[in-house]
């Protein structure tokens, strides 16, 4: 039976990584994503599970670590001065290949700034975040549903590459209400990839050993040589992108998340208008979907990005167009949301 | 012939690469002893910290993982919270637990996690080149206190052990060292305590080990057992701090 139950944006994901077989959270409080931090005391503890409000983003970052380390799925979740907190623990677990989920519910910054939803942490979950090469692969829910089904496969991706995985959603997405259709899949309490890395007592095996620290002449290029094939390896198969109206477009907006969804409406008001414009909505951040914007950059007259910031993800716009097709950007930060009216109005000038 | 001495299984054969004099070889011994005499070497996980000893997980032949900069108790926590029927212990020098890990660990001992903790005090930052340790004494000289440890710019030798026995949490906590082989010996007993403690699930216990930096310390291996007597047991005494099993029992 299928069960579609009114649901906030925060729950969703939490209940997402239950039916996913997260076995363990640890999360700290912090707006606007408190609600999710609730529901797991309540769910994990109710599903026999492991809960803690940790002392610090940095502690829970870190129980992350240990348990994934000892084989089990587990997550944290945060908002954006948190997740800042957590980027040491994110670079030892790419360095040391450990799977783990890792939830954003952005707010505004730089600093403490607001409690409104905002998209301005593109940067710190594309490019990085924390010291070292590496990549994560980021998902971008554009739907209470979408937090619900992108944090179950964020698990599957983190263990089947044995890399952090980010779900990169906004105070708006967290505390918006939307049916959810929730699968009832038998909880993956024991997940189907195959762990024999992890540290749980060398019983009837060689001792092992987890680390990121690589002094001998070599090894550390080394490594990092092997998880860039991992990385070349996520590029070329999980690249996630939905499009609309792409085929007659001659003005394609581009957004992700919430601002997506203004996307859609700024779309369906210009398509009635007889405006020829189409979207392209990247699900996964990183990788990027650059083949599709590279795909249509002869053929469009202009990209649009919309975005709840100054103007981040508009950097990859511009790099996949290499050059052949104007990118043009409209983004409100610090919590601003981007207007319906405004969008329709630049493609107009656009087209002009 | 009897044999009555070898190496135990949970050591490895590598040579380590600790300065001569330094007591963490000494302390790695004592805990695969330890790990040998309880039968657990097969369910035990270990945590080597940064700073010299995040070589130990070459010299144990466990399994072990290396965690961030002060962060072992809070990766021994989300270890042994998903595995209870394992053993979790971190090993840590005085700047990982009593400088940048201070929350990780006092948070740790609050919630009572039944894991074990080595703590091992050489009032130095080895690693790094002989630098103030949060525990460095006072007009003790070193690369960042060149005059010596003033307490009006540096603050005083912090006395985590019994602070942390302070907490309701915690169960175990002993101060030994291993600047003789008559400490030595009472070392290896409270290291073992420690363990038992977990593997009867009594919860929080903790094991500091005053130990021989003489290269940090600038004095040869033998002045450096010395200097532990003269000087770190006046501002550490050694003896339990707490055994809330004992206090339970009105032994104490």
């Amino acid at each position: 039976m299928e069960d579609r139950i009114l649901m906030k944006g925060n729950h969703a994901v939490g209940e997402g990584g239950i039916q996913a077989g997260c076995q363990a959270y640890f999360g700290y409080p912090i707006t606007p994503q408190n609600e999710l931090t609730q529901y797991m005391a309540k769910r994990m503890i109710e599903e026999g599970r492991v809960f803690i409000q940790a002392e610090s983003e940095i502690a829970a970052i870190n129980m992350v670590f240990g348990a994934s380390l000892a084989g089990a799925r587990a997550m944290t979740s945060s908002s954006s001065p948190g997740i800042s907190l957590k980027q040491e623990g994110i670079s030892y677990m790419a360095g040391c290949e450990l799977p783990g989920v890792i939830v954003n519910i952005q707010r505004g910054g730089p600093g403490l700034g607001n409690i409104a939803g905002a998209q301005s942490d593109y940067f710190q979950a594309t490019k990085g975040g924390g010291h070292g090469d590496y990549h994560l692969i980021v998902l971008a829910p554009a739907s209470v549903q979408e937090m619900y089904d992108l944090t179950g496969e964020a698990f599957d991706l983190a263990d089947k590459y044995r890399n952090p995985v980010i779900v990169l959603a906004d105070g708006i997405l967290g505390q918006m209400l939307e049916p959810v259709k929730i699968v009832n899949k038998e909880a993956k309490l024991n997940s189907s990839v195959k762990k024999d890395w992890i540290l749980d007592g060398c019983e009837g095996r060689e001792p092992r050993m987890i680390r990121s620290l690589l002094m001998d002449e070599g090894a550390l290029e080394e490594h990092n040589w092997k998880l860039n094939k991992k990385y070349e390896k996520m590029k070329e198969t999980e690249v996630r992108v939905e499009t609309d109206n792409l085929k007659d477009a001659e003005v394609a907006l581009v957004g992700y998340g919430t601002s997506a969804r203004i996307c859609k409406e700024a779309m369906e008001i210009g398509r009635r208008k007889g405006i020829k414009v189409g979207l392209i909505r990247p699900i996964t951040l990183w990788p990027f979907p650059e083949e599709v914007i590279a795909e249509n950059a002869d053929r469009l007259k202009a990209f649009l990005v919309i975005e709840m910031s100054l103007g981040q993800m508009v950097e990859d716009v511009r790099l996949a167009t290499n050059g052949r097709c104007p990118v043009y950007f409209y983004g409100k930060p610090g919590g601003g949301i981007p207007e319906v009216d405004v969008i329709v109005e630049r493609i107009n000038k656009i087209l002009k | 012939m009897k044999k009555l001495f070898s190496r135990p299984e949970s050591l490895t054969a590598k040579r380590n690469l600790y300065c001569s004099g330094c007591g963490h070889g000494i302390v790695h011994r004592l805990i695969a002893e330890v790990v040998d005499e309880l039968g657990i070497r097969e369910k035990t996980i270990g945590i080597a910290p940064v700073g010299c000893a995040v070589f130990a997980y070459d010299y144990w032949n466990f399994d072990v993982t290396e965690a961030a900069h002060g962060r072992p108790p809070a990766v021994a926590t989300g270890i042994k919270r998903v595995l209870r029927d394992r053993i979790v212990f971190t090993y840590q020098g005085d700047g990982d637990l009593a400088a940048i890990g201070t929350a990780e660990t006092v948070h740790a001992a609050n919630r009572g996690e039944n894991i074990t903790i080595i703590f091992v005090n050489n009032a130095v930052y080895g690693m790094t080149g002989g630098q103030m340790a949060p525990t460095t004494l006072i007009a003790q000289k070193t690369t960042t206190t060149p005059l010596g440890r003033d307490p009006k710019i540096a603050g005083y030798p912090i006395k985590i052990s019994e602070a942390l026995a302070q907490l309701e949490g915690s169960v175990y906590i002993e101060r030994v060292t291993v600047n003789s082989p008559k400490n030595t010996v009472r070392a290896k007993r409270a290291i073992k305590k420690a363990f038992q403690n977990q593997i009867e699930n009594k919860g929080f216990s903790l094991v500091e080990v005053l130990s021989m930096c003489p290269t940090g310390w600038g004095v040869d291996p033998t002045d450096a057992v010395k200097w532990i007597e003269e000087n770190m047991i006046q501002t550490f005494p050694l003896g339990v701090i707490k055994d809330k099993n004992l206090t339970a029992k009105g032994d104490l």
